[in-house]
């Protein structure tokens, strides 16, 4: 797991090395092997009975669990609203 | 939008091909997913990396919102860790792991379903699409209800990209570098958390 991490850590100092020229190819890889991976994932989703069977739960599952992350970072995000709009009264964020 | 109907679309022609055993076994079997996985972490980490302007800008940020990543992160594992007495089938660093995608739901799902198998990372790809749908749709809400942060935290790992336009347009112009900010940090942890509650 740690090898995927240092991976990107890699990508990043090369990254780093060559920011001065133009890397356009980067973000077209980028998109198109997210595009294979999910295609992948879904194959694995596809060929296992169980999951599609289980397929209305696991949506439901997501909902939830969606809502309560979403939930979450709202009530901390406007208690730091409300504090920041406190210290500074009137002035711009 | 565009670009998240793409990827449902690979996802969905995924399943088919799955559903009438289209691919050879060789290709499912042979751990293709880890190394393509493998080359698309190298080239984030490139455009992560070259990106010097973006780390450039944030100097100029109000010191006390530059919290708005933490409250993000700590905000939606705290809900996440409320939404496991709801699932007792699902073990708590289970529901951390989906929480801690941010709405990043190509890679996430990627990581969990090559840690903890194919259920829960389709779990994590439906529950972070809807994330991210929550977000580009209730934004102007949001905004009127919790303040004009509250779309940013929500929008999570998004916001420098895919979510940026509608946050803009609703919490106001002076928070496209809150926003950028907002949405590298988040983009950066989630590997890292993914990783972490998954190993746990």
């Amino acid at each position: 797991m740690l090898k995927i991490v240092a991976i990107m850590l890699c990508g990043m100092g090369v990254g780093f090395l060559l920011r001065k020229r133009k890397l356009a190819f980067v973000p077209v890889m980028v998109t198109v092997l997210i595009w294979l991976l999910l295609f992948f994932l879904g194959a694995e989703v596809g060929a296992n009975p169980s999951i599609m069977h289980a397929i209305q739960n696991l949506g439901l599952e997501a909902l939830l669990l969606s809502l309560a992350g979403v939930a979450g970072s709202i009530a901390l995000a406007w208690a730091l609203w409300r504090l920041a709009s406190r210290k500074k009264k009137g002035g711009k964020p | 939008m565009k670009g998240s109907m793409i990827i449902v679309g690979f996802f969905v022609l995924g399943i088919v091909c799955g559903i009438y055993h289209w691919l050879p076994d060789t290709v499912m079997q042979a751990d293709v997913s880890y190394y393509v996985l493998c080359a698309l972490m190298f080239f984030v980490g490139v455009s992560v990396g070259c990106n010097t302007d973006t780390l450039k800008s944030f100097r100029k940020l109000n010191p006390l919102l530059t919290l708005l990543p933490l409250m993000t992160i700590v905000g939606t594992l705290a809900g996440c860790s409320i939404a496991t007495l709801l699932l007792p089938h699902r073990s708590l660093t289970d529901c951390l792991a989906v929480g801690s995608g941010f709405g990043y739901y190509s890679l996430s799902s990627i990581f969990i379903t090559q840690y903890r198998g194919p259920e829960l990372g389709m779990v994590a790809l439906l529950a972070n699409i809807v994330r991210e749908v929550i977000t580009l749709l209730g934004a102007p809400l949001m905004v009127r209800w919790f303040g004009p942060l509250s779309p940013i935290s929500v929008g999570g790992a998004t916001t420098m990209d895919t979510t940026l336009p509608i946050i803009t347009r609703n919490s106001g112009e002076q928070f496209v570098i809150l926003s950028l900010f907002h949405g590298f940090l988040v983009d950066f942890s989630v590997p890292w958390l993914v990783t972490l509650f998954c190993s746990i």
